[in-house]
């Protein structure tokens, strides 16, 4: 195929080819911007919680009066523990994605002078973190005298805690964390132990504080840790746990208000804490299935044109010997170079846009990478939808050559 | 000229039903999503009180008593307890409201309603007035229930409904916490866009903002009424030191309070800035303030510094507006297709004696007609992105209504984008030179 005679046709209809290029430019661009867009949404859902999510629910109750904390308490987990099918039932003040319980600014010495961070703090009374189904990477879990009692504020005054493994690597970079100790005001932690993974209870991914940054703090029930609970099940049962649970406190807590918001299936409180995100994501593909059919309609549309109006000419071009297949690779050929000019070109505002949403958003640099798959998408595209118009042209009989 | 000229149109419209067809969705399809985000943007980023808000004022000193890095600090958010009731004492602004949110057991002592979790603004007698909240049964407490530390309450239409059917419950105890109160006034559904009084933090949001536009509270209570009613279940926007008693924080070192002022005139904007200004220092000197910044901004000032549209319905308008662009540049394509495939028809045309001008009016007539079919469409779909917006888990969803201006803004932007479309084809249409087209006939 010679490009040659199809760029010099092109050349007589300059305005049609440049706005066609234009169109497949602005869709290049946003094409690659939205896909990155819907990208990043769906690695950000993918966040490792650390914790056996399918069998585990977690169920708050609001509104009961702190001096019977412990009372309350006691009547929880046994009418949980009795529930059929429950493994376990634990007093812990969150869960991933569960309610934000609590963060606390942190520094590695007591005069509050080195600052690294501001971690979420997990609070939760014995065998908790083995309920959890945390993984012990170092050091060993916290033993029964561990568990301290909250006397006043937020905290135990000293603990020994329980941290992760990236939230190590950030407080003391390649060193070992075990024995260690770091503060939050005059609150002390002694890092005994270090887990996998135990994500953040309201992860934000444009936020400073890591989705691993947790202090898990062993603490012994009561007036300053109630109110929420952990339950352990077989994940078939977890289901028919979490509704049971609902009947049994309503008898056993009638002074408790459950709060039916927050107190699912750790799966279902997942789902909900990513819904915004998932309702983006569709928006953007929603964007862009109506945007590749708005560009796909303006080819079949341009490209229908100069089939009619070309008619005579492939009539002649026919009759003098030129091929039905010639005639269909020639609209393929100016097809394809005016999708390639509208792709130099929208690669380019791709990175323009990108550029433009970085100082707004503060999105991440687009990958290179989604620039040829782009560039591949529109080049399929525009051979899609020239394929019918082309198919017509190549239909026209030499006959038409005759006619005047 | 005109009524020949639409004629016309409608006949060419008719003569290539695909092409009018693929004109037309693009357009509709470009105004149906654009007029969607338009729409949510612009019931977002109203003025929640209109006509009023120029009036209305929060104020904001820095309680910080330790030293830290940085000489142009921003005062935090939100008020310690000693700054706020001092300044609301002083009573220098026409009319002041303290604002407190916290979470509490709520039941109706003599209906069999379980209790339910609300959140409870403790605030001043000036609330009420101050920002126009309108009254279904009852009226606002005064001021002498504020220093009384009266156990009154006002509720929402919404919580009345729930509670008490709807009925005037003017008079009746609602069971707050541990404590009686007895109810003085029910509002009419109030739903001010955004919750404008407890906007707080945007600049720590991330753009993560759609939570200013949820529904207000359901149990209004005077403020110290409030504070004595609800101890211990107070939360802070942030500290400088953990709280000796969590909950309890009117001697911690924190802010959770704001104050709001109305002020009249610009001569009283300017008297309490320097009233503001004059505490700071006073404090500052007397070693409880280690900074002396103050702000005073203007209702939509303080909504503009939180950021308060989230990011993410700025983003999807973006998103609409680059494809609106890009259906733009197709009907372009499109109507130049459609023109100069009747170059023939404009050649008889010209020949005839019609001007460039007129040529150009025809097509640009015909462009507009398209426009606003699409408008149609455009205003069809954009119902339906509406009812979409309607179904996301978002605060504002219930609020996604196209009002009277949204409507004829769909069909002028519709017919706008399209007679834009069609000014370059037209005037490729009108520059036909009649002879040659007049010799391929």
């Amino acid at each position: 195929m010679q490009i040659k005679p199809v760029l010099m046709a092109l050349k007589k209809h300059r305005l049609a080819t440049v706005l066609i290029a234009l169109e497949i430019a602005l869709a290049c661009a946003v094409l690659c911007n939205a896909v990155f867009m819907i990208a990043s949404r769906l690695s950000a859902m993918r966040i490792v919680s650390g914790v056996d999510e399918s069998s585990l629910g977690f169920i708050q109750l609001e509104g009961f009066d702190p001096a019977r904390a412990d009372d309350l308490n006691a009547r929880v987990l046994h009418s949980l523990g009795a529930i059929p099918g429950v493994q376990a039932v634990r007093v812990i003040n969150s869960v991933p994605f569960g309610p934000m319980a609590g963060a606390f600014g942190v520094t590695l010495d007591q005069a509050g002078e080195q600052f690294r961070g501001v971690p979420e703090i997990y609070l939760g009374d014995p065998g908790t973190p083995e309920a959890l189904g945390l993984t012990l990477v170092a050091g060993r879990m916290p033993a029964a005298e561990d568990y301290q009692p909250i006397r006043e504020g937020y905290l135990p005054a000293s603990s020994n805690v329980l941290i992760t493994r990236t939230f190590a690597e950030r407080l003391w970079p390649g060193a070992d964390a075990l024995g260690k100790t770091f503060w939050t005001g005059q609150n002390q932690f002694r890092v005994i132990g270090v887990v996998a993974n135990l994500s953040v209870q309201q992860y934000d991914e444009e936020g400073e504080r890591g989705a691993q940054w947790t202090v898990f703090v062993p603490a012994l029930p009561g007036p300053h840790l109630a109110g929420g609970y952990l339950v352990r099940a077989d994940p078939q049962a977890l289901d028919r746990v979490m509704v049971d649970a609902k009947a049994v406190l309503a008898k056993a807590a009638p002074d408790a208000v459950f709060d039916h918001s927050q107190s699912d299936t750790l799966p279902a409180l997942r789902t909900r804490f990513f819904q915004a995100d998932r309702a983006m994501a569709g928006i953007l593909v929603g964007v862009i299935a109506a945007l590749l059919g708005v560009t796909a309609l303006g080819i079949v549309g341009l490209a229908s044109f100069w089939v009619a109006q070309r008619r005579k000419q492939i009539g002649i071009r026919r009759a003098i010997g030129a091929t039905r297949g010639d005639i269909l690779r020639y609209f393929q050929t100016e097809n394809f170079l005016i999708v390639t000019l509208g792709i130099a070109l929208g690669m380019l505002l791709a990175y323009v846009l990108n550029a433009l949403l970085m100082t707004f958003y503060e999105l991440p640099h687009l990958p290179l990478y989604y620039l040829p798959i782009g560039a591949l998408a529109l080049w399929l595209l525009g051979q899609l939808s020239v394929l019918g118009p082309a198919l017509r042209a190549a239909a026209v009989p030499p006959v038409v050559a005759t006619r005047s | 000229m005109f009524a020949y000229y639409l004629d016309l149109a409608l006949r060419s419209l008719r003569r290539n039903k695909v092409l009018t067809a693929l004109m037309v969705l693009a357009i509709a399809v470009g105004i149906g999503a654009s007029m969607t985000t338009l729409t949510v943007m612009h019931l977002l980023s109203g003025d929640p009180l209109p006509g009023h808000s120029a009036h209305l004022f929060y104020a904001q000193v820095d309680a910080d008593p330790g030293p830290r890095g940085g000489s142009h600090r921003e005062p935090p958010d939100m008020l310690d307890y000693r700054s706020a009731t001092d300044l609301w004492e002083a009573q220098r602004a026409d009319r002041q409201a303290l604002i407190v949110d916290s979470q509490l057991k709520v039941a109706a002592s003599d209906m069999n309603v379980p209790a339910l979790m609300l959140t409870m603004l403790g605030t001043t007698a000036d609330f009420f007035p101050m920002f126009a909240v309108p009254f279904q049964y009852g009226s606002a407490w005064t001021a002498q229930d504020d220093a009384q530390r009266a156990r009154v309450a006002v509720i929402s239409a919404d919580l009345n409904d729930r509670l008490f059917g709807g009925g005037n419950s003017v008079g009746r105890t609602l069971h707050l916490r541990d404590s009686d109160v007895r109810i003085v006034g029910v509002l009419k559904p109030w739903r001010p866009t955004p919750q404008f009084y407890t906007v707080v933090g945007g600049r720590f949001a991330n753009g993560d903002t759609a939570g200013y536009f949820g529904k207000p509270e359901d149990v209004f209570v005077p403020f110290r009424s409030a504070l004595e009613i609800n101890d211990g279940a107070f939360q802070q926007f942030n500290c400088w030191e953990a709280p000796a008693t969590p909950g309890h924080l009117q001697d911690a070192s924190c802010n959770w309070i704001g104050l709001w002022v109305e002020l009249g005139s610009a001569v009283k904007v300017a008297a309490y800035r320097d009233f503001l200004d004059h505490y700071a220092q006073q404090q500052k000197a007397a070693g409880r303030f280690n900074y002396s910044e103050t702000r005073l901004r203007d209702l939509m000032g303080w909504l503009d510094f939180n950021h308060a549209i989230p990011r993410s319905v700025k983003l999807q308008a973006w998103l609409a507006f680059a494809f609106l662009g890009i259906c733009l540049f197709n009907t372009v394509g499109l109507l130049l297709a459609k023109f100069l495939r009747r170059a023939g028809e404009f050649g008889v045309r010209r020949a005839l004696g019609a001007s460039r001008r007129a040529v150009f009016a025809q097509c640009l007539t015909e462009a507009a007609l398209i426009g606003l079919i699409g408008g149609v469409g455009g205003w069809l779909l954009s119902l339906l992105g509406l009812w979409l917006v309607r179904r996301q888990p978002a605060p504002y969803a219930d609020l996604a209504h196209l009002d009277g201006g949204m409507f004829v803004v769909t069909f002028v932007l519709a017919v706008a984008v399209s007679v834009v479309a069609g000014a370059l084809p037209a005037l490729r249409a009108s520059r036909v030179a009649p002879a040659l087209q007049l010799k391929t006939l």
